[in-house]
């Protein structure tokens, strides 16, 4: 059952369930970061309405750098601001940031210690028909090898938005991964946030606790989330997701609790620094994990939940994830299914870590 | 500039000589690191840390100060050595570059120093920086600030792609407040610049991103201070002074060689070194006398 307390929207497993881009959670987010602190400053390479920095462009114009077709310039330009006191979000694809400008990133950002704030968009397979060069699917092992980085992968549209708003209050350098396309709403809102899914029919909302205050998903960066549990007794499996499949693994849950398989669902949406508690708790109590991911197994976030395991519950592990491939062109579902991230392969996972567990 | 008169211009020179015997005696001491470069550009960071800059060793955190980015890291050692003859620490901690748990790291690293503006090291870095730390400061103060913003290249690393990114959008946002001054030395670790990858001509790709140029003696104390004064009146554009420098000056055997460019002197080098300098430093103060 979906956990009561991480407040998810009612509808999700409604046919026609809201969705939106994970991307535009990020330019809503800005805009509310933007207007909070003066010091945040918007720094794009010629992707600004692609990479959502639009409304903080014309909100800001003053605080917005368009540094052209130049990511490793993006990366210095932001790190000299944060220099100067500013707390500087550069966005690209993610394939060029922190793709292209990796070790700019590592010198002058990180190694310099300094608060910038990295958005990279169109991570992922889903992509679409763009094709693999601009499909990344390395970006969490990028970013997650290098020390003071926090890596965060949100899970929708809205939680992007959420963890923006966060990141611009923190002293360390961030990345924050987001998707191109549409990908269901999970979470909710606090009320009176404005609604990053685009609608306003307020199905993306929260419950009303009875005292006038709607408060929607908790969201705190280091803090992975229960988002579906057994409906009683101890769970057989752990899914552990990050990004927009979570939503296919909720469904899968949802799906074997039918089949009398418990199965708890984390989201994992910070990476880096991982909430071993939460992952280790699950691990001691399910016996098994599955890790699911939309990009390359090694050194993922599953590789990073597996270091994790081996040192402190070792329990099997099954991962989903593109297995040492590159990306092409297709829809995004036919890519999620091609290379193995769809509902069925993450259902075969848990029955194959269910059996390994089992011997 | 109205006091560089005769008298400064001789206590410059002599400064400048102190600083560079502090730099064969880190090198010697610390057995690795690089010698040419530092020897070359110990003229312009005297001028710059000693009649140039808007800074204060006991307040180096003061906000309105000047910000002075290395760029290319590995020259490092005029760096300390100018900050310690400033009075940003004592000379003697110069004697642990390099070594473990030094505050000198073998390249800049602000973790370790916290009074250095940025980390260095990894050619074609610093210019950005420059243009993010002049382009907040437009952001704070508008485009009337008089907070200068000096970014240190070397020409080896002008090879890299991402100092031309740099200087594009540096002329595009007419950073007044931005002065790149370029160690025009001609010799990188391979060999000479122009054997390497040509350069040339430089003062044309500068102007070409809308940058003004200015091409100096780098061993002239009034030319790189008139240059630096030059580049400040200079309001549409950012500024690049070129200065042509002897790689290992000071040092006859040093001079000019790009074998000098990553290595030491042995001790009886050093000796050579340390003899020649001081009788050039005897020589500064009989001649202005």
């Amino acid at each position: 059952m979906i956990n009561p307390n991480a407040k998810l929207n009612p509808k999700m497993f409604d046919k026609g369930v809201l969705e939106a881009p994970i991307r535009r959670g990020f330019g809503e987010g800005l805009v509310v970061a933007g207007e909070r602190d003066e010091n945040v400053v918007g720094l794009c390479a010629d992707l600004t309405e692609s990479a959502q920095m639009l409304p903080f462009k014309q909100k800001f114009p003053g605080r917005y750098i368009e540094v052209g077709v130049a990511e490793q310039n993006l990366a210095g330009v932001a790190s000299g601001m944060a220099a100067m006191g500013k707390i500087p979000f550069i966005a690209s694809y993610a394939m060029f940031s922190p793709g292209r400008n990796w070790e700019h990133i590592r010198t002058t950002i990180c190694y310099n210690n300094q608060p910038v704030k990295i958005v990279g968009s169109h991570a992922g397979v889903s992509v679409g028909p763009d094709g693999g060069t601009h499909q990344a699917i390395e970006d969490i092992a990028l970013t997650r090898v290098l020390p003071r980085m926090v890596v965060i992968s949100p899970c929708d549209a809205i939680e992007a938005k959420k963890a923006t708003i966060a990141a611009a209050k923190t002293n360390t350098p961030v990345y924050i991964r987001l998707a191109r396309e549409k990908t269901p709403i999970m979470t909710t809102e606090d009320a009176g946030a404005g609604s990053a899914s685009g609608t306003k029919d307020g199905a993306d909302r929260g419950t009303n606790h009875g005292n006038g205050q709607i408060s929607g998903t908790p969201f705190e960066i280091g803090k992975a989330a229960v988002f579906f549990q057994p409906i009683a007794g101890k769970a057989d499996v752990g899914i552990i997701a990050t990004g927009a499949l979570l939503y296919k693994a909720l469904k899968v849950a949802n799906d074997l609790e039918k089949e009398k398989i418990g199965v708890t669902v984390i989201n994992l949406s910070t990476i880096k620094p991982l909430d071993e508690r939460a992952i280790v708790r699950l691990a001691q109590e399910a016996g098994a994990i599955v890790t699911v991911e939309e990009h390359q197994i090694a050194g993922g976030m599953g590789s990073a939940v597996a270091e994790c395991l081996a040192k402190f519950a070792p329990v099997p592990i099954e991962f989903i994830g593109v297995k040492d491939q590159f990306g092409q062109s297709g829809t995004p579902e036919e890519l999620i299914e091609h290379y193995g991230m769809g509902e069925s392969h993450i259902r075969a996972a848990v029955k194959k870590v269910l059996a390994r567990k089992r011997r | 500039m109205n006091d560089l008169d005769e008298a400064k211009i001789k206590e410059l020179e002599l400064k400048a000589n102190d600083i560079r015997e502090s730099i064969i005696m880190m090198l010697l001491r610390a057995g690795s690191g690089h010698t040419a470069g530092p020897l070359g550009m110990a003229d312009i960071f005297t001028a710059l840390y000693f009649h140039i800059l808007k800074h204060d060793p006991k307040n180096p955190e003061w906000p309105e100060r000047d910000r002075l980015i290395l760029s290319n890291g590995h020259i490092c050692p005029v760096l300390y050595a100018t900050l310690a003859h400033a009075g940003y620490f004592s000379l003697e901690e110069l004697k642990t570059l390099r070594q473990f748990g030094s505050r000198l790291q073998g390249h800049p690293h602000r973790d370790f120093l916290p009074i250095l503006e940025t980390s260095s090291g990894p050619l074609g870095e610093g210019l950005a920086q420059a243009v993010g730390m002049a382009l907040a400061e437009r952001i704070n103060s508008g485009r009337s600030s008089q907070k200068f913003f000096y970014a240190l290249l070397s020409d080896g690393e002008l090879d890299e792609g991402s100092s031309w990114e740099a200087a594009m959008l540096a002329g595009k946002e007419k950073l007044h407040n931005l002065i790149a001054i370029v160690d025009r030395n001609n010799i990188q670790i391979d060999g000479f610049t122009e054997d390497v990858m040509p350069l040339d001509d430089l003062r044309a790709k500068w102007q070409a991103w809308n940058w003004h140029v200015l091409e100096i003696d780098g061993h002239s104390f009034e030319e790189i201070i008139g240059a630096v004064n030059q580049a400040k009146d200079i309001f549409e554009k950012p500024s690049v002074i070129i200065a042509h420098t002897i790689p290992g000056k000071g040092v006859k055997e040093f001079e000019r060689k790009f074998e000098w460019h990553g290595k030491p002197p042995n001790a009886a080098e050093a000796k050579m070194a340390l003899a020649e300098l001081r009788t050039l430093g005897g020589k500064i103060k009989s001649e202005h006398q």
